[in-house]
């Protein structure tokens, strides 16, 4: 696995030495915090929960999960890098994998920097420290997920821009499509079967599940699969590539 | 040792590489010429398995580039047209991310970085971002990406574009040195460098394969083959005799500087029987000179199918 390790590591540094990082983490850190305490009414809640800062985190992986993935492979392509990474001894999935890998790396590095909140409710109250564990095992799943979707429509295009709004748009969908306005306005015309299996799809509603504290196999398997599947599509998108 | 076996690849309509098959033995160093589009990077690029074939296959050391391609891929150092790497990383950095990429162990790994930074003459732009290097620099760092894990096949495509004379010469002798044992394929237009590196040369235009040569034996083809070439004033009547030996096919004249050729006939040597003229009409010639033949020549003639190009592709076809 040391090819993984290799291109995990490149990725990572790249993000360090490019404002990349450094703005990315300013931005969640301080939109996390504002939308916390303003728009989550964390104080006038009056209960000792991050309920409020969790629910903000799929708005906010909603535009900077693209920003980051984005360039993962539109980048390459664009600047003839790809040749000479393709042509190192490394497969597809091992390249892909060192991509992933570093990406979710680093949004889980912006997750651990919010440690202050954590501090904060501990401090106020006395909360479930077990809850609020889970939640952040939920975020961090759903931001992989949302990296995966990323990887994959970098490895479709050579334009960024191109990539990081495909890759909103998949997204915002997957968040929308559990949501009760969304299926109340299908259930007239569609069978209640297929809503239901529709409604499943919603990374929202398996996060949520999540971040309530309800370790269900069911929801942590929605989001390894979907992982799994996204990063797959992109290696396939990749192996296309090579053919045209 | 590469080799190809009908390669054949397709853009749409347009076939890239047609049906290639070349087969470079290790201790050659072969150079693959052709007009731009005609297929070079194609061809390399489906050798070192960035492209999949449309039909056929290549090999590295016995390895399909299809079928086995980490084999390959070890066994091969290529520099992508245009040595793209990494600009923001320093040239430290991306040496290092190529060491770590070839599986070295640590130790062994410090000495190839070692070895290959000293061979390159990277030593004082270690520290630097590749972004900022100048185009010669970037080439030398492709370079040293390309032979870190001293490979026994070397793939370049067009080293020496954008170097200026000095730093081509030093890439040249860096792959005279390491030509000793190795299988080396270069791609290039500059006819020069055929002189330079190559012991075979192989031309392909519009993706086909047109010529399969020495280079000595790709000049023997050229007009200009043992043909005389001379300067001497007030030559106009000893023109006449020239014409008259029974060797000589043709002569021209230069109009701008009235330097006079003397063409053979196929299989003569006219280089004697010239001087003995010469001599014996008295003239004054500065300099005389035996052509060996000019490869630009057989170039144009081979790629663009005027002349001699049918019988030369019809040869190796």
């Amino acid at each position: 696995m040391s090819p993984v390790n290799a291109v995990l590591r490149r990725e990572l540094r790249s993000y360090f030495v490019t404002p990349v990082a450094y703005v990315f983490l300013v931005i969640f850190l301080v939109l996390a915090g504002i939308l916390t305490f303003y728009a989550g009414d964390f104080y006038e809640r009056g209960q000792a929960d991050l309920q409020p800062f969790f629910m903000m985190h799929p708005w906010l992986y909603l535009i900077l999960v693209p920003a980051i993935t984005m360039r993962m492979w539109a980048e390459e392509a664009k600047g003839g890098t790809l040749e000479l990474l393709l042509t190192l001894p490394l497969t597809l999935w091992q390249a892909m994998l060192g991509k992933f890998l570093a990406s979710w790396l680093f949004i889980g590095l912006a997750l651990v920097l919010t440690f202050p909140i954590w501090i904060t409710v501990n401090y106020l109250g006395s909360p479930d420290n077990g809850v609020i564990l889970a939640g952040y095992l939920g975020s961090w799943l759903m931001a992989g997920s949302f990296i995966a979707i990323g990887a994959c429509l970098s490895a479709l295009t050579r334009s960024q821009v191109v990539a990081f709004i495909l890759t909103a748009l998949v997204c915002v969908l997957l968040i929308l499509v559990g949501q009760p306005q969304v299926l109340d306005f299908f259930s007239g015309t569609l069978p209640r079967r297929l809503i239901n299996a529709v409604a499943h799809l919603s990374m929202l509603r398996h996060f949520e599940a999540i971040a309530r504290g309800v370790l269900d196999i069911r929801d942590l398997l929605y989001f390894l699969l979907s992982m799994i599947g996204w990063l797959l599509a992109g290696v396939l998108l990749l192996d296309l590539k090579r053919t045209r | 040792m590469i080799e190809t076996d009908q390669l054949t690849r397709c853009y749409g309509n347009l076939t890239a590489v047609d049906a290639l098959s070349i087969r470079v033995e290790p201790g050659q160093v072969l150079g693959l010429l052709g007009p731009n589009g005609a297929g070079k990077s194609t061809a390399m690029r489906m050798i070192a398995g960035f492209l999949v074939p449309t039909s056929g296959t290549a090999r590295v050391c016995g390895h399909d580039v299809s079928r086995e391609p980490l084999k390959a891929k070890r066994a091969l150092g290529y520099l992508p047209e245009g040595a793209p790497s990494y600009g923001e990383m320093t040239v430290r950095e991306f040496l290092q991310f190529i060491v770590r990429m070839r599986g070295f162990k640590p130790d062994a790994g410090y000495r190839r970085f070692d070895a290959v930074v000293q061979q390159l003459q990277l030593e004082e732009v270690l520290g630097l971002c590749i972004d900022t290097l100048s185009k010669g620099l970037r080439r030398r760092v492709g370079l040293a990406q390309a032979i870190l894990h001293d490979p026994p096949v070397l793939m370049l495509d067009e080293p020496t574009d954008g170097l200026d004379p000095n730093q081509k010469h030093a890439v040249r002798q860096l792959i005279d040195v390491m030509a000793r044992e190795r299988t080396i394929l270069i791609s290039t237009h500059l006819l020069e460098e055929v002189h330079a590196l190559c012991n075979r040369v192989v031309i392909i235009a519009r993706g086909k394969l047109l010529a399969d040569a020495t280079p000595a034996e790709l000049e023997a083809r050229s007009r200009y083959h043992g043909a005389v070439s001379f300067s001497a004033p007030g030559s106009g009547m000893s023109q006449e005799m020239l014409g008259r030996l029974p060797q000589v096919a043709a002569i021209e004249v230069d109009p701008l500087d009235g330097r006079i050729t003397v063409f053979p006939k196929p299989g003569e040597r006219i280089l004697e029987p010239v001087e003995t003229l010469l001599r014996k009409q008295g003239l004054e010639v500065s300099e005389i000179q035996l052509e060996r033949g000019r490869l630009d020549e057989v170039f144009r003639q081979i790629t663009t199918g005027n002349g001699g190009a049918g019988s030369a592709a019809g040869e190796h076809a």
